[in-house]
């Protein structure tokens, strides 16, 4: 035998001799008798499919989503969203609700974009009206739009370690979020659902510590958000399970209709923010985060460097806040011309659209709500079909579901 | 990029009759179900409109008829138009469905054919989605009562 290691021809070689040599004693082997060919009918043998419910009430489904999977072994071949479990019908309320009321039923949608989704009604109401809207109103707007931004992005990143299986970054999503939840609740007295628009303007104006604090934040987090990298976004097990992991296609991603960042990680540039400019988003500088991979570690990358944007754009704003009033004078009871109005507006998971159809009432004749969520769902089950279970709630972490969003 | 006359005579090369409303926003297209799939693969694979991402579909119920509204945008030339499709029987409300043009349509009809009744022909799998399955009637519809709910509101 040569010296080397591993020569594994040679190893493999001798082994056989000697097995062979082995065997060679024993003869006279009888030729056992062929088995009988298997029918496929026999029903202990058969394979079949089987399904599982996932959900209604499983943590990584982020709420009340059932799926049924059917499933070969652990490789998912069909995923079946069940949804409706929170149904709350707003869309049939607002029918009865005037306008100033209707903003109010908004954040109880995606209630991590809270701020975001009143403003869609309220700026749907605005330019129906084609109210004047003070410069002050405007920069706040978009100052806590980033706001709310920043703590969806971080309560996101915090369970999407958890649904993998790392408790620290929770923890870690969680302490930073309190900074955010605690300059909204000096603002406007909530912490989660916060009613901070009304058609107009604000209710009230900031709090006299709403600039020092929010610096304070922007200055804490960009220490703490190299922290998330160090935490998840090397780590050979995370990157294991996410790379490669639940490709989506650009083609697929517009045909689903999918927007927000899952739709960005594909490759499509579809930042309402920079395609139909609302707010002060046309005046100020930042990057639309696009990466062309679409698979699961794309969707997480893309909503960490959008946290450094939102940074970003706050630093810009948070000097420039104009003096002025708070809110632009209304009537008591706002009644849209008729017609029909469609607002978009870009909330952390994507494309929100208002579409209210309007005959001169004080409260719209039909409502429609388009909430990303609905859409991002509908694409699920194409994007974890071949992939294995495990995978498919690392899938469902970066696609951010929020399901009262998705049933409205 | 079409300016909305362009599209106006885009839509009447593929359409008998179409009725044009020209919206604050968009320009709205109102064509009948006979028509819808013509004038909607026409939109999607034309490369002069390519209107390649439907970003909302809507039903509305206006007491005599109803309409599905398609919201469309296109990812390329960055125009907008608004596809209407009346339906004038509220006993039998037939749509074809557009779900083998634009995929996303597969949950939005189901929505539509859960809160409205109006059936999608050819859909791959029309069920209610956010309702009950023995849920009756569909509580978006004008004429709906519900008679569970005591306090009647508006």
């Amino acid at each position: 035998m040569k010296q080397t290691l591993y020569n594994w021809d040679e190893m493999m070689q001798s082994e056989t001799t000697e097995t062979v040599e082995a065997i060679e004693p024993s003869q006279s082997v009888e030729t056992p008798e062929p088995l009988e060919p298997i029918e496929h009918s026999d029903p202990i043998l058969k394979t079949q499919d089987y399904f599982i419910n996932m959900g209604p009430q499983h943590p990584s489904t982020h709420g009340v989503l059932r799926l049924v999977l059917t499933l070969d072994g652990e490789i998912i071949k069909n995923v079946e969203p069940h949804i409706g479990y929170i149904h709350r019908s707003i869309e049939k309320m607002c029918e009865s609700d005037s306008y100033r009321q209707i903003v109010h039923l908004t954040d109880r949608m995606d209630y991590l974009s809270c701020h975001i989704n009143n403003e869609a009604v309220c700026l749907a109401v605005e330019n129906a009206l084609e109210l004047e809207i003070p410069d002050r109103v405007v920069v706040i707007r978009t100052i806590i739009d980033e706001l709310t931004r920043l703590a969806s992005h971080q309560l996101w990143w915090g369970v999407m370690g958890m649904d993998l299986g790392a408790i620290t970054s929770f923890l870690y999503g969680f302490r930073d979020r309190e900074m955010i939840t605690d300059i909204f609740e000096e603002t406007c007295g909530a912490r989660l659902t916060m009613n901070y628009n009304v058609p107009g303007g604000l209710m009230f104006d900031i709090h006299p510590n709403f600039q020092r604090k929010v610096k304070e934040f922007v200055q804490y987090f960009k220490k703490k958000l190299p922290e998330y990298d160090d935490l998840l976004s090397g780590n050979v097990i995370f990157l294991e399970r996410t790379k490669g992991i639940g490709v989506l296609t650009k083609e697929d991603v517009i045909s689903y209709g999918v927007s927000g960042p899952t739709a960005r990680a594909s490759g499509f540039a579809c930042d309402v923010r920079k395609r139909h400019p609302y707010n002060a988003y046309d005046r100020v500088q930042f990057k639309e985060i696009v990466m062309t991979e679409g698979d699961t570690y794309a969707r997480y990358r893309v909503r960490i460097l959008e946290m450094w944007e939102s940074l970003s754009i706050i630093e810009q704003l948070i000097d420039n806040i104009p003096e002025g009033e708070y809110c632009a004078k209304t009537k008591a009871v706002i009644k849209l011309p008729v017609g029909e109005f469609y607002q978009r507006v870009e909330t952390a998971r994507g494309d929100l659209g208002v579409y209210i159809v309007s005959d001169g009432k004080k409260s719209p004749y039909r409502m429609k709500f388009r909430s990303p969520g609905f859409s991002n769902l509908s694409a699920l089950n194409h994007c974890a079909k071949g992939c294995k279970i495990a995978d498919l709630v690392a899938i469902m972490s970066t696609f951010d579901l929020v399901l009262p969003d998705i049933d409205r | 990029m079409m300016s909305n006359d362009e599209l106006q005579a885009f839509i009447q090369e593929h359409c008998a009759d179409p009725v044009f409303e020209t919206g604050k926003q968009y320009l709205n297209a109102i064509v009948a179900p006979e028509h819808l799939m013509r004038v909607a693969e026409a939109l999607r694979h034309d490369p002069r409109t390519s209107f390649d991402y439907m970003f909302c579909l809507s039903g509305v119920d206006f007491s005599t008829h109803f309409m599905v509204v398609y919201h469309l945008e296109s990812t390329t030339l960055n125009h907008c138009v608004v596809l209407k499709c009346k339906v004038s029987d509220r006993v039998n409300p037939d749509v074809p469905s557009v779900s083998s043009i634009w995929r996303t349509a597969e949950f939005h009809e189901r929505e539509v054919y859960d809160l409205f009744g109006v059936r999608f022909v050819d859909h791959p799998d029309l069920r209610r989605i956010l309702l009950d399955d023995d849920w009756v009637g569909h509580p978006m519809r004008k004429d709906y009562v519900d008679e569970a709910n005591i306090v009647q509101l508006g």
